[in-house]
Protein backbone atom coordinates (compact mmCIF):
# COMPACT_ATOMS: atom_id res chain seq x y z
CA UNK A 1 0.00 0.00 0.00
CA UNK A 2 3.26 2.42 -0.51
CA UNK A 3 2.48 3.37 -4.15
CA UNK A 4 0.80 6.65 -4.27
CA UNK A 5 -2.71 6.94 -5.82
CA UNK A 6 -1.21 8.96 -9.02
CA UNK A 7 1.80 6.91 -9.52
CA UNK A 8 0.20 6.73 -12.98
CA UNK A 9 1.04 10.17 -13.95
CA UNK A 10 4.11 10.34 -15.80
CA UNK A 11 6.95 13.32 -15.94
CA UNK A 12 10.18 13.47 -18.00
CA UNK A 13 11.89 12.49 -15.12
CA UNK A 14 10.08 9.76 -14.21
CA UNK A 15 11.79 6.49 -14.06
CA UNK A 16 9.22 3.96 -15.19
CA UNK A 17 10.00 0.37 -14.23
CA UNK A 18 7.23 -2.77 -15.52
CA UNK A 19 4.53 -3.72 -13.13
CA UNK A 20 6.25 -5.97 -10.36
CA UNK A 21 3.59 -8.99 -11.40
CA UNK A 22 4.38 -8.42 -15.45
CA UNK A 23 6.70 -10.20 -17.09
CA UNK A 24 8.11 -9.64 -20.64
CA UNK A 25 8.98 -12.30 -23.05
CA UNK A 26 9.13 -13.29 -26.27
CA UNK A 27 6.23 -15.59 -27.55
CA UNK A 28 7.61 -18.37 -30.38
CA UNK A 29 4.41 -19.28 -31.64
CA UNK A 30 3.04 -15.39 -32.37
CA UNK A 31 6.64 -14.48 -33.16
CA UNK A 32 6.05 -11.57 -31.11
CA UNK A 33 7.16 -10.29 -28.33
CA UNK A 34 4.49 -10.26 -25.46
CA UNK A 35 3.72 -8.73 -21.94
CA UNK A 36 2.33 -11.53 -19.45
CA UNK A 37 0.45 -10.80 -16.20
CA UNK A 38 -1.68 -11.62 -13.84
CA UNK A 39 -5.15 -12.70 -15.72
CA UNK A 40 -3.62 -11.02 -19.20
CA UNK A 41 -1.25 -10.37 -21.97
CA UNK A 42 -0.22 -7.55 -24.33
CA UNK A 43 1.33 -8.77 -27.65
CA UNK A 44 4.02 -6.29 -28.53
CA UNK A 45 5.77 -5.05 -31.61
CA UNK A 46 9.35 -4.35 -31.50
CA UNK A 47 9.02 -0.84 -30.85
CA UNK A 48 6.88 -1.37 -28.17
CA UNK A 49 9.12 -4.15 -26.50
CA UNK A 50 12.41 -1.63 -27.04
CA UNK A 51 10.60 0.81 -25.05
CA UNK A 52 9.15 -1.31 -22.10
CA UNK A 53 13.31 -3.19 -21.91
CA UNK A 54 14.48 0.58 -20.83
CA UNK A 55 11.41 0.25 -17.56
CA UNK A 56 13.95 -0.96 -15.57
CA UNK A 57 12.93 1.92 -12.65
CA UNK A 58 16.68 3.87 -13.40
CA UNK A 59 16.27 5.01 -16.84
CA UNK A 60 14.19 8.34 -16.91
CA UNK A 61 11.76 8.44 -19.80
CA UNK A 62 14.23 11.42 -21.14
CA UNK A 63 16.90 8.98 -21.23
CA UNK A 64 14.67 6.28 -22.45
CA UNK A 65 13.70 8.83 -25.29
CA UNK A 66 17.58 9.87 -25.76
CA UNK A 67 18.58 6.18 -26.32
CA UNK A 68 16.15 4.84 -28.60
CA UNK A 69 16.21 8.40 -30.85
CA UNK A 70 19.80 7.04 -31.04
CA UNK A 71 18.78 3.57 -32.30
CA UNK A 72 16.20 4.23 -34.34
CA UNK A 73 17.94 7.90 -35.86
CA UNK A 74 14.57 9.45 -35.70
CA UNK A 75 12.98 11.50 -33.05
CA UNK A 76 10.77 8.97 -31.50
CA UNK A 77 10.03 11.61 -27.79
CA UNK A 78 6.22 11.77 -29.45
CA UNK A 79 6.07 7.90 -29.46
CA UNK A 80 7.44 7.07 -26.69
CA UNK A 81 5.68 9.34 -24.45
CA UNK A 82 1.89 8.19 -25.83
CA UNK A 83 3.18 4.42 -25.22
CA UNK A 84 4.07 4.70 -21.83
CA UNK A 85 1.24 6.97 -21.12
CA UNK A 86 -1.13 4.53 -22.67
CA UNK A 87 1.00 1.31 -20.82
CA UNK A 88 0.49 3.78 -17.25
CA UNK A 89 -3.03 4.26 -18.00
CA UNK A 90 -3.65 0.32 -17.59
CA UNK A 91 -1.49 -0.20 -14.64
CA UNK A 92 1.07 -2.19 -16.43
CA UNK A 93 4.10 0.18 -15.86
CA UNK A 94 4.28 2.48 -12.61
CA UNK A 95 5.77 6.17 -12.87
CA UNK A 96 8.60 4.72 -10.30
CA UNK B 1 -4.62 -22.31 -41.77
CA UNK B 2 -3.24 -21.38 -38.52
CA UNK B 3 -6.89 -20.57 -37.35
CA UNK B 4 -7.65 -19.22 -33.88
CA UNK B 5 -4.47 -19.59 -31.13
CA UNK B 6 -6.04 -19.86 -27.69
CA UNK B 7 -4.47 -17.35 -25.06
CA UNK B 8 -5.77 -19.21 -21.69
CA UNK B 9 -5.44 -22.38 -20.19
CA UNK B 10 -7.86 -23.24 -17.36
CA UNK B 11 -6.38 -26.96 -15.89
CA UNK B 12 -8.87 -28.23 -13.17
CA UNK B 13 -6.92 -30.14 -11.71
CA UNK B 14 -8.81 -31.76 -9.34
CA UNK B 15 -12.23 -31.38 -8.37
CA UNK B 16 -11.83 -32.27 -4.35
CA UNK B 17 -12.47 -28.74 -2.37
CA UNK B 18 -13.04 -28.90 1.43
CA UNK B 19 -15.11 -26.15 0.63
CA UNK B 20 -18.93 -26.62 -0.32
CA UNK B 21 -19.84 -23.25 -1.84
CA UNK B 22 -23.65 -23.83 -3.24
CA UNK B 23 -22.49 -22.03 -6.28
CA UNK B 24 -19.44 -24.35 -7.47
CA UNK B 25 -18.13 -23.81 -10.91
CA UNK B 26 -17.94 -27.36 -10.99
CA UNK B 27 -20.63 -30.00 -12.62
CA UNK B 28 -22.78 -31.83 -10.57
CA UNK B 29 -21.24 -34.92 -11.17
CA UNK B 30 -17.96 -34.07 -9.43
CA UNK B 31 -14.73 -36.70 -10.88
CA UNK B 32 -13.17 -38.89 -8.29
CA UNK B 33 -9.70 -39.18 -7.40
CA UNK B 34 -9.04 -41.90 -9.08
CA UNK B 35 -10.26 -40.79 -12.60
CA UNK B 36 -7.48 -37.87 -12.03
CA UNK B 37 -4.51 -37.23 -15.12
CA UNK B 38 -1.35 -38.18 -13.60
CA UNK B 39 1.28 -36.10 -13.21
CA UNK B 40 3.24 -36.89 -16.52
CA UNK B 41 -0.57 -36.14 -18.13
CA UNK B 42 -0.58 -32.84 -17.35
CA UNK B 43 2.87 -31.75 -18.05
CA UNK B 44 1.95 -33.15 -21.52
CA UNK B 45 -1.01 -30.96 -21.79
CA UNK B 46 1.17 -27.79 -20.16
CA UNK B 47 3.63 -28.37 -22.90
CA UNK B 48 0.89 -29.30 -25.88
CA UNK B 49 -1.05 -25.49 -24.53
CA UNK B 50 2.32 -23.62 -25.15
CA UNK B 51 2.67 -25.00 -28.15
CA UNK B 52 -0.53 -24.48 -29.48
CA UNK B 53 0.39 -20.51 -28.04
CA UNK B 54 -1.50 -20.52 -24.77
CA UNK B 55 0.04 -18.13 -22.32
CA UNK B 56 -2.02 -18.32 -19.19
CA UNK B 57 -2.62 -21.13 -17.51
CA UNK B 58 -4.81 -20.94 -14.55
CA UNK B 59 -3.97 -24.09 -11.74
CA UNK B 60 -7.31 -24.62 -10.40
CA UNK B 61 -10.11 -26.98 -9.21
CA UNK B 62 -11.98 -27.96 -6.81
CA UNK B 63 -8.66 -27.26 -4.43
CA UNK B 64 -5.43 -27.29 -6.57
CA UNK B 65 -4.01 -27.69 -3.35
CA UNK B 66 -4.89 -31.25 -2.84
CA UNK B 67 -2.71 -32.40 -5.53
CA UNK B 68 0.63 -33.73 -3.89
CA UNK B 69 2.49 -32.56 -7.45
CA UNK B 70 1.43 -28.57 -7.84
CA UNK B 71 4.67 -27.72 -7.01
CA UNK B 72 5.74 -30.23 -10.00
CA UNK B 73 3.05 -29.00 -12.54
CA UNK B 74 4.05 -25.11 -11.31
CA UNK B 75 7.67 -26.16 -12.23
CA UNK B 76 6.72 -27.60 -15.55
CA UNK B 77 4.64 -24.81 -16.68
CA UNK B 78 7.39 -22.24 -15.86
CA UNK B 79 9.72 -23.92 -18.11
CA UNK B 80 7.14 -23.91 -20.28
CA UNK B 81 7.05 -20.24 -20.87
CA UNK B 82 3.22 -20.19 -19.19
CA UNK B 83 2.50 -17.49 -16.35
CA UNK B 84 0.70 -19.27 -13.89
CA UNK B 85 -2.27 -18.54 -11.43
CA UNK B 86 -3.01 -20.61 -8.55
CA UNK B 87 -7.09 -20.20 -8.04
CA UNK B 88 -7.36 -21.62 -4.43
CA UNK B 89 -9.32 -21.39 -1.38
CA UNK B 90 -6.21 -20.72 0.73
CA UNK B 91 -7.11 -23.77 2.60
CA UNK B 92 -3.71 -25.58 2.71
CA UNK B 93 -1.17 -23.07 1.72
CA UNK B 94 1.26 -23.79 4.48
CA UNK B 95 4.35 -21.26 4.05
CA UNK B 96 6.20 -24.73 3.69
CA UNK B 97 4.25 -25.29 0.57
CA UNK B 98 4.00 -21.38 -0.58
CA UNK B 99 7.60 -21.34 -0.49
CA UNK B 100 8.12 -23.92 -2.95
CA UNK B 101 5.44 -23.06 -5.07
CA UNK B 102 7.14 -19.92 -5.26
CA UNK B 103 10.50 -21.66 -5.80
CA UNK B 104 8.77 -23.73 -8.69
CA UNK B 105 8.22 -20.25 -10.35
CA UNK B 106 4.26 -19.59 -9.38
CA UNK B 107 3.81 -16.02 -9.92
CA UNK B 108 0.48 -15.30 -9.00
CA UNK B 109 -2.77 -16.33 -6.41
CA UNK B 110 -5.71 -16.14 -6.27
CA UNK B 111 -7.49 -16.64 -2.95
CA UNK B 112 -11.30 -17.10 -2.50
CA UNK B 113 -13.53 -15.20 0.15
CA UNK B 114 -17.17 -16.09 1.10
CA UNK B 115 -18.17 -12.51 2.51
CA UNK B 116 -16.87 -9.88 4.61
CA UNK B 117 -18.72 -10.93 7.31
CA UNK B 118 -17.12 -14.07 8.98
CA UNK B 119 -20.70 -15.64 9.99
CA UNK B 120 -21.97 -15.45 6.59
CA UNK B 121 -18.84 -16.46 4.85
CA UNK B 122 -18.70 -19.62 6.91
CA UNK B 123 -22.03 -20.54 6.18
CA UNK B 124 -21.71 -19.95 2.21
CA UNK B 125 -18.40 -22.08 2.39
CA UNK B 126 -19.88 -24.95 4.66
CA UNK B 127 -16.97 -25.35 6.84
CA UNK B 128 -14.77 -22.96 8.76
CA UNK B 129 -12.59 -21.24 6.59
CA UNK B 130 -11.80 -17.52 7.45
CA UNK B 131 -8.75 -17.89 9.79
CA UNK B 132 -7.42 -20.20 7.36
CA UNK B 133 -8.08 -17.37 4.62
CA UNK B 134 -6.32 -14.63 6.60
CA UNK B 135 -3.52 -16.83 7.43
CA UNK B 136 -2.51 -17.63 3.46
CA UNK B 137 -3.18 -14.32 2.47
CA UNK B 138 -0.59 -13.27 4.91
CA UNK B 139 1.60 -15.91 3.37
CA UNK B 140 0.95 -15.05 -0.02
CA UNK B 141 2.20 -11.33 0.47
CA UNK B 142 5.55 -11.91 2.84
CA UNK B 143 6.56 -14.19 -0.19
CA UNK B 144 5.98 -11.63 -2.79
CA UNK B 145 3.57 -13.50 -5.04
CA UNK B 146 1.58 -11.08 -7.39
CA UNK B 147 -1.76 -11.63 -5.47
CA UNK B 148 -5.80 -11.62 -6.38
CA UNK B 149 -8.81 -11.27 -3.82
CA UNK B 150 -11.65 -12.99 -5.95
CA UNK B 151 -15.66 -12.74 -4.49
CA UNK B 152 -18.61 -14.87 -5.74
CA UNK B 153 -21.84 -12.29 -5.21
CA UNK B 154 -25.24 -13.61 -4.60
CA UNK B 155 -28.07 -11.71 -2.73
CA UNK B 156 -26.74 -12.84 0.85
CA UNK B 157 -23.28 -11.18 0.77
CA UNK B 158 -24.21 -8.27 -2.44
CA UNK B 159 -24.89 -5.86 0.38
CA UNK B 160 -21.27 -5.69 2.02
CA UNK B 161 -19.81 -5.13 -1.39
CA UNK B 162 -17.73 -2.13 0.15
CA UNK B 163 -17.15 -3.96 3.21
CA UNK B 164 -15.54 -6.82 1.15
CA UNK B 165 -13.53 -4.76 -1.23
CA UNK B 166 -11.94 -3.04 1.98
CA UNK B 167 -11.06 -6.45 3.33
CA UNK B 168 -9.53 -7.05 0.09
CA UNK B 169 -7.26 -4.08 0.43
CA UNK B 170 -6.64 -5.33 4.11
CA UNK B 171 -5.56 -8.50 2.81
CA UNK B 172 -3.16 -6.59 0.73
CA UNK B 173 -4.42 -7.69 -2.72
CA UNK B 174 -3.54 -6.27 -6.12
CA UNK B 175 -6.56 -7.17 -7.42
CA UNK B 176 -9.88 -8.08 -6.33
CA UNK B 177 -11.95 -9.76 -8.94
CA UNK B 178 -16.13 -9.53 -7.90
CA UNK B 179 -18.07 -11.84 -10.12
CA UNK B 180 -21.84 -12.35 -9.77
CA UNK B 181 -23.27 -15.61 -9.53
CA UNK B 182 -23.40 -17.62 -12.92
CA UNK B 183 -26.14 -20.12 -12.91
CA UNK B 184 -25.10 -23.68 -13.96
CA UNK B 185 -24.99 -26.64 -12.28
CA UNK B 186 -24.61 -25.76 -8.64
CA UNK B 187 -25.45 -22.40 -9.52
CA UNK B 188 -28.38 -23.29 -10.95
CA UNK B 189 -29.56 -25.47 -8.67
CA UNK B 190 -29.36 -22.93 -6.18
CA UNK B 191 -30.66 -19.97 -8.09
CA UNK B 192 -33.80 -19.09 -6.37
CA UNK B 193 -31.47 -18.33 -3.04
CA UNK B 194 -28.48 -17.33 -4.81
CA UNK B 195 -30.29 -14.50 -7.15
CA UNK B 196 -29.77 -11.03 -5.75
CA UNK B 197 -32.95 -7.96 -5.99
CA UNK B 198 -32.43 -4.95 -8.86
CA UNK B 199 -32.19 -2.90 -6.27
CA UNK B 200 -29.19 -4.90 -4.26
CA UNK B 201 -27.78 -5.31 -7.98
CA UNK B 202 -27.80 -0.97 -8.80
CA UNK B 203 -26.65 0.18 -5.20
CA UNK B 204 -23.35 -2.59 -5.58
CA UNK B 205 -22.58 -1.11 -9.20
CA UNK B 206 -22.20 2.44 -7.64
CA UNK B 207 -20.62 1.10 -4.98
CA UNK B 208 -17.94 -0.92 -6.80
CA UNK B 209 -17.50 2.26 -9.53
CA UNK B 210 -16.19 4.41 -6.60
CA UNK B 211 -14.15 1.93 -5.18
CA UNK B 212 -12.44 1.83 -8.65
CA UNK B 213 -11.32 5.02 -8.65
CA UNK B 214 -10.80 5.49 -4.93
CA UNK B 215 -8.51 2.41 -5.34
CA UNK B 216 -6.91 3.30 -8.35
CA UNK B 217 -2.66 2.41 -8.44
CA UNK B 218 -3.04 0.69 -4.80
CA UNK B 219 -5.47 -2.26 -5.81
CA UNK B 220 -7.32 -3.37 -9.15
CA UNK B 221 -11.31 -3.76 -9.05
CA UNK B 222 -13.06 -5.72 -11.85
CA UNK B 223 -16.54 -6.08 -11.54
CA UNK B 224 -19.13 -8.51 -13.48
CA UNK B 225 -22.62 -7.67 -13.12
CA UNK B 226 -25.30 -10.50 -13.07
CA UNK B 227 -26.12 -11.02 -16.61
CA UNK B 228 -29.67 -11.68 -16.05
CA UNK B 229 -29.63 -8.31 -15.05
CA UNK B 230 -28.27 -7.34 -18.50
CA UNK B 231 -30.25 -6.34 -21.63
CA UNK B 232 -27.34 -8.22 -23.92
CA UNK B 233 -25.54 -11.58 -23.10
CA UNK B 234 -21.97 -11.59 -22.13
CA UNK B 235 -19.28 -12.76 -24.85
CA UNK B 236 -18.55 -15.97 -23.58
CA UNK B 237 -14.54 -16.25 -23.33
CA UNK B 238 -14.39 -14.06 -26.54
CA UNK B 239 -16.60 -16.80 -28.37
CA UNK B 240 -16.52 -20.23 -28.35
CA UNK B 241 -13.35 -22.07 -28.94
CA UNK B 242 -11.40 -18.53 -29.95
CA UNK B 243 -9.54 -17.85 -26.73
CA UNK B 244 -10.02 -20.50 -24.02
CA UNK B 245 -9.70 -24.10 -23.43
CA UNK B 246 -10.45 -25.62 -20.07
CA UNK B 247 -8.80 -29.58 -19.22
CA UNK B 248 -11.19 -31.55 -16.59
CA UNK B 249 -9.57 -33.29 -13.89
CA UNK B 250 -9.80 -36.90 -15.94
CA UNK B 251 -8.83 -34.98 -19.23
CA UNK B 252 -11.72 -34.06 -21.37
CA UNK B 253 -11.02 -30.70 -23.02
CA UNK B 254 -14.02 -28.58 -22.94
CA UNK B 255 -14.62 -24.79 -24.86
CA UNK B 256 -15.46 -22.97 -21.27
CA UNK B 257 -15.78 -25.10 -17.87
CA UNK B 258 -19.21 -25.52 -17.88
CA UNK B 259 -19.77 -26.96 -21.29
CA UNK B 260 -20.72 -30.75 -19.98
CA UNK B 261 -24.09 -29.33 -19.06
CA UNK B 262 -24.70 -29.35 -23.29
CA UNK B 263 -25.32 -33.06 -23.06
CA UNK B 264 -25.94 -33.02 -26.71
CA UNK B 265 -22.23 -32.34 -27.56
CA UNK B 266 -19.04 -34.91 -26.90
CA UNK B 267 -16.20 -34.14 -25.73
CA UNK B 268 -12.48 -35.48 -26.41
CA UNK B 269 -9.86 -36.31 -23.90
CA UNK B 270 -6.18 -35.48 -23.95
CA UNK B 271 -5.52 -39.40 -23.27
CA UNK B 272 -7.13 -40.23 -26.95
CA UNK B 273 -5.77 -37.08 -28.59
CA UNK B 274 -3.01 -34.45 -28.36
CA UNK B 275 -4.66 -30.78 -27.78
CA UNK B 276 -3.70 -29.33 -30.92
CA UNK B 277 -6.60 -31.54 -32.92
CA UNK B 278 -9.02 -31.31 -30.10
CA UNK B 279 -8.55 -27.16 -30.86
CA UNK B 280 -8.49 -27.35 -34.53
CA UNK B 281 -10.56 -30.51 -35.68
CA UNK B 282 -12.76 -31.75 -32.34
CA UNK B 283 -16.89 -32.14 -33.42
CA UNK B 284 -17.23 -30.19 -29.55
CA UNK B 285 -14.80 -27.37 -30.77
CA UNK B 286 -16.18 -26.78 -34.22
CA UNK B 287 -19.82 -27.00 -32.75
CA UNK B 288 -20.06 -23.23 -32.26
CA UNK B 289 -17.23 -21.53 -33.60
CA UNK B 290 -17.70 -18.57 -36.11
CA UNK B 291 -21.29 -17.52 -36.50
CA UNK B 292 -22.70 -19.82 -39.18
CA UNK B 293 -24.37 -22.13 -36.60
CA UNK B 294 -26.45 -19.53 -34.93
CA UNK B 295 -30.44 -18.98 -35.31
CA UNK B 296 -32.46 -15.64 -35.84
CA UNK B 297 -32.57 -13.47 -34.30
CA UNK B 298 -28.82 -13.41 -33.44
CA UNK B 299 -28.06 -14.77 -37.75
CA UNK B 300 -29.03 -11.14 -39.06
CA UNK B 301 -27.76 -9.34 -35.57
CA UNK B 302 -25.45 -6.56 -35.67
CA UNK B 303 -24.61 -7.61 -32.22
CA UNK B 304 -23.54 -10.78 -32.95
CA UNK B 305 -19.61 -9.91 -33.55
CA UNK B 306 -19.58 -8.33 -29.97
CA UNK B 307 -21.50 -10.73 -28.08
CA UNK B 308 -21.24 -14.07 -30.36
CA UNK B 309 -24.91 -14.81 -29.54
CA UNK B 310 -24.34 -15.27 -25.73
CA UNK B 311 -23.22 -18.13 -23.63
CA UNK B 312 -24.04 -21.60 -25.46
CA UNK B 313 -23.98 -23.38 -21.90
CA UNK B 314 -26.89 -21.00 -20.57
CA UNK B 315 -29.50 -20.99 -24.30
CA UNK B 316 -28.99 -25.32 -23.21
CA UNK B 317 -30.14 -24.80 -19.62
CA UNK B 318 -33.06 -22.55 -19.65
CA UNK B 319 -33.61 -22.96 -23.58
CA UNK B 320 -32.75 -26.82 -24.28
CA UNK B 321 -31.02 -25.78 -27.64
CA UNK B 322 -27.64 -24.85 -27.28
CA UNK B 323 -27.73 -23.05 -30.63
CA UNK B 324 -30.56 -20.73 -29.24
CA UNK B 325 -29.89 -16.98 -28.35
CA UNK B 326 -28.56 -17.02 -25.15
CA UNK B 327 -32.19 -16.03 -23.30
CA UNK B 328 -30.89 -13.09 -21.33
CA UNK B 329 -30.98 -11.16 -24.46
CA UNK B 330 -33.80 -8.84 -24.53
CA UNK B 331 -33.89 -9.59 -28.31
CA UNK B 332 -34.71 -13.46 -27.67
CA UNK B 333 -37.98 -14.98 -27.90
CA UNK B 334 -37.34 -16.90 -24.97
CA UNK B 335 -36.59 -13.86 -22.84
CA UNK B 336 -39.64 -14.84 -20.62
CA UNK B 337 -37.49 -17.77 -18.97
CA UNK B 338 -34.94 -15.02 -17.65
CA UNK B 339 -37.68 -12.76 -16.56
CA UNK B 340 -39.36 -15.54 -14.46
CA UNK B 341 -36.28 -16.62 -12.65
CA UNK B 342 -35.62 -12.85 -11.38
CA UNK B 343 -39.45 -12.80 -9.87
CA UNK B 344 -37.39 -15.33 -7.39
CA UNK B 345 -35.41 -13.58 -6.26
CA UNK B 346 -38.25 -11.64 -3.91
CA UNK B 347 -38.45 -15.06 -2.25
CA UNK B 348 -37.21 -14.57 1.42
CA UNK B 349 -35.47 -17.98 1.89
CA UNK B 350 -32.02 -18.76 1.89
CA UNK B 351 -31.89 -22.38 1.46
CA UNK B 352 -28.99 -23.78 -0.10
CA UNK B 353 -27.81 -27.65 -1.79
CA UNK B 354 -24.48 -27.26 -1.14
CA UNK B 355 -22.12 -28.94 -3.32
CA UNK B 356 -20.70 -32.51 -2.78
CA UNK B 357 -19.60 -35.78 -4.11
CA UNK B 358 -22.36 -38.00 -4.63
CA UNK B 359 -23.04 -40.37 -1.61
CA UNK B 360 -21.63 -37.59 1.02
CA UNK B 361 -23.53 -36.66 3.33
CA UNK B 362 -25.17 -33.06 2.26
CA UNK B 363 -24.36 -30.06 5.04
CA UNK B 364 -27.80 -28.19 5.06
Amino acid sequence: MTVAPDSWLLTPDSTPKLWRMARLQFDPVRQRPVLLYPEGAVLLNDTGAAILELCNGSNTITQIVSILTERYQADVTRDVTEYLALMAERELIRAG
Amino acid sequence: MPGDIPTTLLAELTHRCPLHCPYCSNPLDLIRAESELTTADWQRVFTQARELGVLQLGLSGGEPLLRKDLEELAAHARREGLYSTLVTSGLGLTRARAERLKEAGLEHIQISIQDSDPEVAERIAGVRSVKHKQAAAAIVRELGFAFTVNVVLHRANLDRIGEIIDLAADLGADRVELANTQYYGWGLQNRSALMPTREQVERSRDIAERAIQRYRGRMQITYVLPDYYELYPKACYGGWGKLYLVVTPNGMVLPCHGATQITTLRFDDVKSHALEWIWRESEAFQAFRGDSWMKEPCRSCPRKATDFGGCRCQAFALTGDAANTDPVCTLSPLRQVVDEALTESSRDILQYSYRSLAGEPQRV
